[in-house]
């Protein structure tokens, strides 16, 4: 008789890292933030960074206005970087830093921080993001062209394999592939796809015996959304494809080096600006999917808050979900067995489905040549597949509880109407930054830092690794912009497709045959065709809204301009001006709105053009108003979801507008 | 068509591009691409303004044709090509042409992505049309917008929506037409084997910076074009991505094709490919056999005075077809 094997392990696991994704303004408010943290039992940080640090520019720059601390903490230079970490013993604690184009350069400069407290870089731990196919795919914060990236890739992993051991040098991310509308294979596919293009270009720049070192060193960044028995599934897949790969493609053999390691930040596409305390059930069954079964339990994970839909999250807000991670971990019993879906038939076909799917989604991504080639294959799939997401949300056939079922609802005593129920970063902090900055210039040795700054220019052009040349150039005291442009200046700039123009066309309904009439009607009328501008001002990436509007707006008949992300207020007036478009739709999701729309409405004026203007994103009802009594024609939120009605509404006011009368 | 109450006045629109100024082309093409009955009777006044006989001779621009399949690189190519036309201080106007949607009638215009310049540089102009219903690789105003634009722009560059080989529009709408071909494509090859495609004046293989597979297609199209004895057609090797290659190479190709050409008997051509085509769109199939063919309306072009326009050789072409006018 076999004895059945005893289902609890001798001793609790140990709880996964608990980190809260933060920071905001500038190092000290983001430090203070950090320590309040750190003091609630958050066991790791995560490094929030504006956008302007994210790709590359200084607080002054043209592109930097209405971003600086925005969206995270604005680190300029090494002394950003010291008073950041103040007070936090760097060689205990474990930093990940949401960081890509720029990583090499915030590494470094977080290395010479941690010299400055004497602390050796072989102590530090934690993980630069550094994921730059994803940030075309579906992020946005990318700087250079992709083959110059993948080099700056490749030359932190060799570079932190001899000098910083502990610390993950780059994050695959699989996360944000969701974000903009991946299918779980899909989500599979191309976040090992891109490992493969990762791995493949360190290979060529260490030996052949540092590769099992290496391939322990690539970490995930993962999502989870509401579906979590096929999310738990999703990760056990790729622990799966991850071992085969190690082991095949790669030679490597040691247990320790293959095991799939990843970290978590949970759906947030899925939350909800209506009936937002709905997204707490939704976060924490997230949070399930990744820690319920042992055999594929994350390292680390963040959660995202209640209010994600209307704008950023207070401290408060952080808190309750810092808390269900503790309540998962110390109330509840997941940590106390072993793995639970251990010969659970259903688990095992339901990964081998998702196995399947995804190795048939690998092998076309092969044949456009590998995950660096096959970036604007990828882009249009992620179009399409959200294009079906927002269909199926749009038609019913996804319930979304509290936004398209179940929508009624007493008055929220959490607030909203007029309230705010998100945290304000103060506007005054753009000013500070580049009065600080200025000083920060004034105050270092010039000479050293051009000097700095030319070696890293010789660096650029050959093929030495770029670390040493950007840790010397930190010390110097260069800035976040002087390293990026430098770089800019050898390697050139890059727009990734927007993937748009593949995507399939929806699905034909009545209600959008009958826009469709209304758009011959009117086009009629004006006499060619009505043409759309989607614009994207600003450094905001966020950019699934501005795609799903121009895609449903061509299905409606439309022609369509889209440019993709990070246009200056400037090009969309030209644009708009030399396109001779009847109406301009614009998209801000960063919060940068209030500087940026009217920043626009000037450049048109200047322009002498009189073009309607709409616009959508995370927009609080304050803003909504302000921006339409400066001439802004209607303001569209999350919680507009039907985009048939958004576009049948952008019609009508080309029809006022152009004194086309209204249909009988 | 703009806001009711200000109608576009073609004439002066017109005589301000012949006095080559740029800030009327966007007004100019809302015009030339508008359908509304007043919109065409003014773009006729427009068009009048810029005939030979109002300038005194053939459009100064140069007019260049970029096609080639979707994908191969034409508007990243455009992006590095304009930016070497303005380093040499010439004026540059884009009319791309992208694919409409069958189903929709709607168009996604993403070449505009590509084209990156700077934003306060008055002296790049870049539009984007939708093909419409048409086959041929451009859409209904190409032809009208580039004979406007040459007469205020240094180039006019047109870039086809890039589906096959039927893409005959262009070669007589332009003074000189590239055909983008991409590494490791075959495409172009088999066509131009198979004497499918008529021999471009200038081939150009895109992503040098491929590395071999360019170098392997550069010396495919030499072996082609050597076979069907058409050694002086130049095949341009470029990288568009930054560092930038191969651009200066092809600004040469194109500036020597341009000049050995006879410019006047090309834009006559032009002209009369344009009014065949506008005279099509307006009277369809039957109006060409009450001309006696497609053959016989080119016999009869060829006769008319070579300083016409484009609106008198339509209006011509409708006087000889009177049935249908
Ligand atoms: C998906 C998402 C992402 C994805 C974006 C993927 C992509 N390619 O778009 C990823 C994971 C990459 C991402 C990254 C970041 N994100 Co984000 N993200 C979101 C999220 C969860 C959903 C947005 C979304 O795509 N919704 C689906 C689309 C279809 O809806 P939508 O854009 O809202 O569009 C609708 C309307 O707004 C309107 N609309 C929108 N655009 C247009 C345009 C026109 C013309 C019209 C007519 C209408 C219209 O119509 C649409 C119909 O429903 C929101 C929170 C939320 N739930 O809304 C945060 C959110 C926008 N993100 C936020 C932040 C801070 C970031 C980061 C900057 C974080 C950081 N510090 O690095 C990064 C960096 C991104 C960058 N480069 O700018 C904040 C912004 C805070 C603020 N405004 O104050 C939010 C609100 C989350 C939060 N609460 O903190 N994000
Ligand atoms: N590697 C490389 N890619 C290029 C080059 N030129 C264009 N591309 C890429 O090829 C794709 C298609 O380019 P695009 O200009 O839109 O092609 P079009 O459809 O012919 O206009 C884009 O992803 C470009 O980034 C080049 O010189 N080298
Ligand atoms: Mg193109």
């Amino acid at each position: 008789m076999s004895e059945q094997p005893s289902p609890h392990l001798p001793e609790p696991d140990r709880p996964w890292l608990m980190r809260t994704y933060a920071g905001h303004s500038n190092a000290k408010a983001s430090n203070e933030l950090y320590r309040r943290n750190l003091a609630k039992g958050q066991t790791g940080l995560s490094v929030a960074f504006d956008l302007p640090t994210q790709t590359g520019y200084d607080p002054d720059h043209e592109l930097a206005r209405g971003e600086v601390g925005k969206v995270g903490v604005s680190v300029a230079h090494r002394g950003d970087m010291a008073t950041l970490m103040d007070g936090i013993p760097l060689d205990q604690m474990n930093t990940s830093m949401t960081i890509n184009a720029t990583a090499a350069w915030l590494l470094a400069l977080y290395i010479v921080a941690a010299e400055e407290h004497e602390v050796d870089q072989q102590a530090l731990q934690g993980t630069t993001q550094n994921d730059i196919i994803k940030e075309f795919l579906a992020r946005g914060t990318y700087a250079f062209p992709p083959a110059p990236s993948m080099r700056l890739t490749a030359d932190m992993v060799a570079y932190t394999v001899e000098h910083v051991p502990r610390w993950n040098p780059i994050n695959i991310c699989s996360y944000h592939l969701q974000e903009a509308g991946a299918t779980p294979v899909q989500e599979i596919a191309y976040a090992l796809s891109n490992a493969i293009a990762v791995l493949d270009a360190v290979r060529e720049r260490v030996s052949e015996d540092r590769m099992g070192r290496v391939f322990a060193r690539i970490s995930f960044f993962v999502n989870a959304g509401v579906r979590f028995v096929e999310e738990h599934a999703k990760l056990r897949a790729m622990a799966t494809l991850w071992e085969e790969l190690g082991r095949e493609r790669y030679g490597v053999s040691d247990p320790t080096h293959l095991r799939f390691r990843y970290g978590v930040q949970v759906n947030s596409l899925g939350l909800t600006e209506s009936q937002p305390e709905n997204n707490v059930q939704r976060i924490v069954l997230e949070a399930l999917a990744v820690t319920m079964g042992r055999n594929a339990r994350a390292r680390a994970i963040q959660l995202p808050a209640w209010n994600e839909a209307l704008g950023l999250p207070r401290p408060w807000d952080q808190q309750w979900s810092l808390r269900i991670q503790q309540v998962l971990a110390f109330e509840t019993d997941v940590l106390e067995y072993a793995d639970i879906f251990e010969g659970s038939r259903v688990m095992d076909a339901l990964v081998q489905e998702l196995i399947e799917g995804s190795r048939a989604e690998m092998e076309v991504v092969v044949d456009h040549g590998g995950a660096v080639e096959a970036v604007p294959y990828m882009k249009a799939a992620l179009v399409d597949s959200h294009r079906e997401r927002v269909r199926r949300i749009e038609s019913g056939e996804q319930v979304v509880v509290g936004q398209n079922r179940f929508t009624e609802t007493e008055p929220s005593p959490l607030g909203g109407d007029g309230e705010v129920q998100v945290q304000v970063v103060d506007p005054a902090i753009e000013a500070e930054q580049v009065e600080a900055l200025a000083r920060w210039r004034s105050g270092r040795d010039g000479q050293a830092v051009r000097s700095a700054l030319a070696a890293l220019a010789r660096v650029a052009e050959g093929e030495e690794n770029i670390m040493p040349a950007t840790i010397a150039a930190a010390r110097a005291g260069a800035t976040t912009g002087e390293w990026a442009q430098t770089l800019r200046d050898v390697f050139g700039e890059y727009r990734a497709p927007t993937g748009v123009g593949e995507a399939s066309g929806a699905p034909d309904t009545e209600e959008l045959d009958e826009l469709r009439d209304e758009v011959a009607r009117v086009s009629e009328a004006l006499g060619r065709r009505i043409k759309l501008l989607v614009g994207k001002p600003g450094l905001d990436g966020h950019s699934n809204g501005a795609e799903q509007i121009a895609v449903r707006a061509r299905d409606a008949g439309i022609e369509v301009v889209y440019e993709g992300i990070r246009l200056t207020p400037g090009q969309i007036a030209r644009s708009a001006v030399q396109e001779g478009v009847h109406v301009i739709g614009l998209s801000i999701l960063s919060g940068s709105h209030m500087n940026l729309i009217p920043d626009v409405i000037t450049a048109l004026g200047d322009a002498g053009a009189q073009v309607p203007i709409v616009v959508g994103g995370i927009i609080p009802e304050a803003d909504a108003e302000a921006l339409g009594e400066s001439g802004v024609a209607a303001v569209y939120t999350p919680k507009d979801f039907d985009l048939t009605r958004i576009v049948r509404d952008i019609v009508a006011l080309v029809a006022e507008r152009h004194g086309v009368t209204a249909q009988a | 068509m703009t806001p009711a109450g200000r109608a576009p006045d073609g004439a002066e629109l017109g005589a301000r591009l012949r006095a080559r100024d740029l800030s009327a082309a966007p007004a100019a093409l809302n015009l030339l691409e508008s359908r509304a009955p007043e919109d065409r009777r003014q773009a006729a006044a427009l068009l009048g303004q810029l005939s030979p006989a109002a300038l005194g001779g053939e459009a100064s621009a140069h007019v260049v044709g970029i096609t080639g399949p979707p994908g191969a690189g034409k508007s990243t190519l455009l992006s590095a090509l304009a930016a070497a036309w303005r380093a040499q201080g010439r004026t540059v106007a884009v009319l791309a042409v992208d694919p409409t949607s069958r189903r929709s009638g709607g168009a996604l215009l993403g070449d505009r992505a590509r084209i990156e310049f700077d934003s306060h540089d008055e002296g790049v102009f870049v539009r984007s049309t939708a093909a419409g219903e048409r086959l041929g690789g451009l859409a209904p105003a190409t032809r009208a917008a580039a004979e406007a634009l040459a007469a205020a722009y240094d180039v006019v560059v047109i870039e086809t929506v890039g589906v096959g080989q039927a893409e005959t529009e262009v070669a007589d709408a332009v003074d000189t037409v590239a055909v983008i071909v991409q590494p490791a494509s075959g495409d172009v090859l088999q066509f131009l084997k198979a004497g499918v495609m008529e021999i471009p004046d200038v081939l150009v293989v895109t992503k040098a910076d491929l590395g071999k597979p360019a170098l392997a297609t550069v010396r495919d199209l030499r072996a082609a074009l050597r076979s069907l004895g058409a050694d002086g057609v130049p095949v341009v090797s470029v990288s568009s991505l930054a560092p930038p290659s191969g651009i200066e190479d092809l600004v040469g190709g194109l500036e020597r094709h341009r000049a050995a050409l006879d410019l006047p008997g090309r834009r006559r051509q032009a002209r009369r490919a344009h009014a065949l085509s506008d005279f099509l769109a307006e009277h369809g199939e039957r109006g060409l056999r009450a001309l006696g063919g497609r053959r016989e309306a080119q016999r009869f072009l060829d006769q008319q005075d070579p300083g016409l326009d484009v609106a008198s050789l339509t209006a011509a072409l409708e006087a000889r077809a009177p049935e249908q006018a």
